[in-house]
């Protein structure tokens, strides 16, 4: 039986708004298991960024509950789920998030850094992870110096550099060209494949969704549909 | 910490410009903070120095009924001291009188001094030099505001110790130049066996002069001031003068801390997103404001650095080569050369570092404690406000 890594039971998310609430989230149940290529998919404003944003404890649900790693988010403390990311949870941006001052080894180098990892293994593990991306020759580079296809592949080495059992991408293909795009998404499916590494997406991009072999649609902040796509597992560039 | 550090570190590198701007204003209060404490520190030494050299040797052997800051005391604050306890001792007598240059009639001081005394720098060895019939000395100040130079004659009367007036024609031996304005304004140096003669008070001493070896004993009727409590005034007139000057640099700590402050508020803020994503990554928020706390505190650092760079050499040109003012503080009644040289202590330079670096780091994380309250989500958004 495979393991379970993300579990929602009935969970809501609601925001402050005016004099009321707005609910992003409503009643969602959904399981997740280790090595699943899968994706939040819908329209903008379905409430795809919030679940991946409480999957990844940054944000807490307001009610229900979600457990991550056998942790349930509502209960963590700050240190707890930083700990939890540091640890187990890799993310990536739709706008890369690549800190500007550090080199391309660096920025990948830094979630290692808060792992306290040594420097030689530190060394071993980024080049490994910039080979994983095709970036090895780009090392020394500033982020600014990189088009965006290039940025996001720096993003993913930095989230899969440690190896994470979880990494969570939202939107990361809305400011890439289709070459690109199709490119990045290999590149994830790869490692998905190679490290068994459970991806979970947050997209509307159709491109993405060829490649996913879960699609959950959201639609106000309700799961509209659970589809598991088989032939997605084929899919190259 | 040493992530922090190192973060820290990259990030102020890679601000460019900002970062030494801010480094730069730092470094100069850093500067005007040791050159000020420098030159005050120089002045109270210097002043000491001064003071024990021309007036108070190392210390004072004082009569009873005699108060340094009442001249009517003067009147009949001697007496007589027996010969075996005047070893190490300079006699001073004291007496009042007027003197006639250029027929204008000048309140002053007689002081009576041996003219074979070495305590003082006072050069009373011209008295027993000159061939006048009633030698005296004065100070430049005396010179110049009684109008009269070396050889000139003038009229000096006094009293004697019964109260009769008499008069006689004293000649200016000599001119010394001293910043100690105490032995020098309204007063004229004479033999104390003359000033003895002239008021009938043989023997009899206003207050003795101690030498380094004069070893201190209970002596009925006198009473003995050390160095400390002689110089008392011109301490506390120097420590009011630390105060005033802590003002200035008071204001010049604000410009480079609210420069700073600045920047980190402004930082802060453009810096959402690095700072949600510092934290995607697994950083506590804590840590994220340790990060830009020691961000803030790194300016003073470089401050540091920077003010040794360019502070080292003008701090040391100074020390060395002093600082003139044009004019001496005994036109006002205070002990100060008319150049001046600043002393810079390893505790002035090191508590200054000290209190730069932790205001720097006070006002680094007032902002940044903003940072444990940020919703990450908000922050990775942009959106805190």
């Amino acid at each position: 039986m495979s393991e379970k890594i993300i579990i929602t039971e009935n969970l809501v998310k609601r925001y402050p708004e005016g004099d009321g609430e707005f609910t992003a989230l409503s009643n969602i149940n959904l399981t997740f298991e280790k090595g699943e290529f899968a994706g939040v998919v819908g329209p903008s404003g379905s409430g795809k960024t919030t679940l991946l944003n409480i999957i990844g404890s940054l944000d807490t649900p307001t009610e229900g509950s979600a457990t991550v790693m056998g942790q349930k988010i509502a209960d963590l403390s700050h240190k707890q789920a930083a700990q939890l990311r540091n640890l187990h949870i890799g993310f990536i941006f739709q706008v890369y998030n690549l800190l500007p001052v550090y080199t391309v080894f660096e920025n990948v180098e830094f979630a290692l850094i808060l792992q306290n990892r040594s420097a030689s293994e530190r060394k071993k593990k980024v080049m490994q992870a910039l080979e994983w991306v095709g970036l090895e020759n780009m090392a020394n580079k500033r982020p600014s110096k990189l088009s965006g296809g290039e940025g996001q592949r720096v993003a993913i080495a930095r989230a899969m550099v440690k190896e994470p059992e979880l990494v969570l991408a939202d939107e990361p293909t809305a400011n890439l060209d289709a070459t690109n795009a199709h490119a990045i998404i290999q590149t994830m499916k790869n490692l998905n494949k190679e490290l068994n590494t459970t991806f979970l997406f947050s997209t509307h991009d159709e491109k993405v969704m060829q490649y996913l072999n879960r699609l959950v649609h959201l639609e106000d902040g309700e799961v509209a549909e659970d589809e598991f796509i088989k032939q997605a597992e084929n899919k190259t560039v | 910490m040493k992530l922090a550090f190192h973060l820290a570190y990259k990030n102020l590198m890679g601000a460019g410009l900002r970062t030494w701007l801010n480094a730069g204003v730092l470094s100069f209060a850093f500067i005007v903070i040791i050159f000020y404490n420098g030159l005050i520190d120089g002045w109270n030494e210097q002043a000491k120095i001064d003071a024990i050299h021309w007036e108070y040797g190392h210390g004072h052997l004082l009569n009873e009924n005699y108060d340094p800051y009442d001249p009517f005391s003067i009147q009949d604050g001697y007496g007589e001291l027996s010969e075996s306890n005047q070893n190490n001792l300079t006699p001073i007598l004291i007496r009042q009188g007027n003197i006639y240059p250029k027929g204008r009639m000048i309140s002053i001081n007689i002081k009576g001094i041996d003219p074979k005394q070495e305590t003082l720098y006072l050069p009373t060895h011209l008295l027993n030099e000159s061939s006048a019939a009633i030698p005296i000395i004065i100070g430049e100040r005396m010179s110049e505001s009684a109008k009269v130079n070396r050889g000139d004659e003038l009229l000096l009367r006094w009293r004697d110790k019964n109260g009769t007036y008499d008069a006689a024609t004293v000649t200016v031996a000599g001119v010394f130049e001293t910043n100690v304005p105490f032995v020098d304004g309204g007063q004229i140096w004479m033999s104390i066996d003359k000033v003895r003669e002239m008021t009938l008070l043989e023997n009899k001493t206003t207050y003795f002069v101690a030498n380094e070896q004069y070893k201190q004993t209970e002596i009925a009727g006198w009473e003995f001031e050390n160095q400390e409590y002689l110089m008392r005034e011109q301490t506390k007139l120097i420590n009011a003068k630390k105060i005033g000057g802590s003002i200035l640099y008071v204001v010049l700590m604000m410009l480079g801390l609210l420069a700073i402050f600045d920047t980190q508020v402004l930082s802060i803020f453009r810096r959402q997103k690095e700072i949600g994503t510092y934290i995607a990554l697994g950083m506590t928020r804590w840590q994220v404001v340790r990060m830009f706390t020691v961000e803030g505190a790194m300016y003073s650092v470089f401050a540091t650095i920077i003010g040794a760079i360019y502070g080292i050499p003008i701090l040391w040109y100074l020390s060395v080569k002093g600082i003139g003012f044009g004019m001496s503080g005994s036109e006002f009644g205070i002990i100060m050369a008319e150049r001046m040289y600043p002393i810079y202590g390893i505790g002035l330079i090191v508590g200054t570092i000290v209190l730069v670096i932790l205001s720097a780091t006070i006002v680094s994380f007032l902002p940044a404690r903003k940072i444990a309250r940020m919703n990450p989500v908000e922050a990775l958004k942009g959106k805190v406000q």
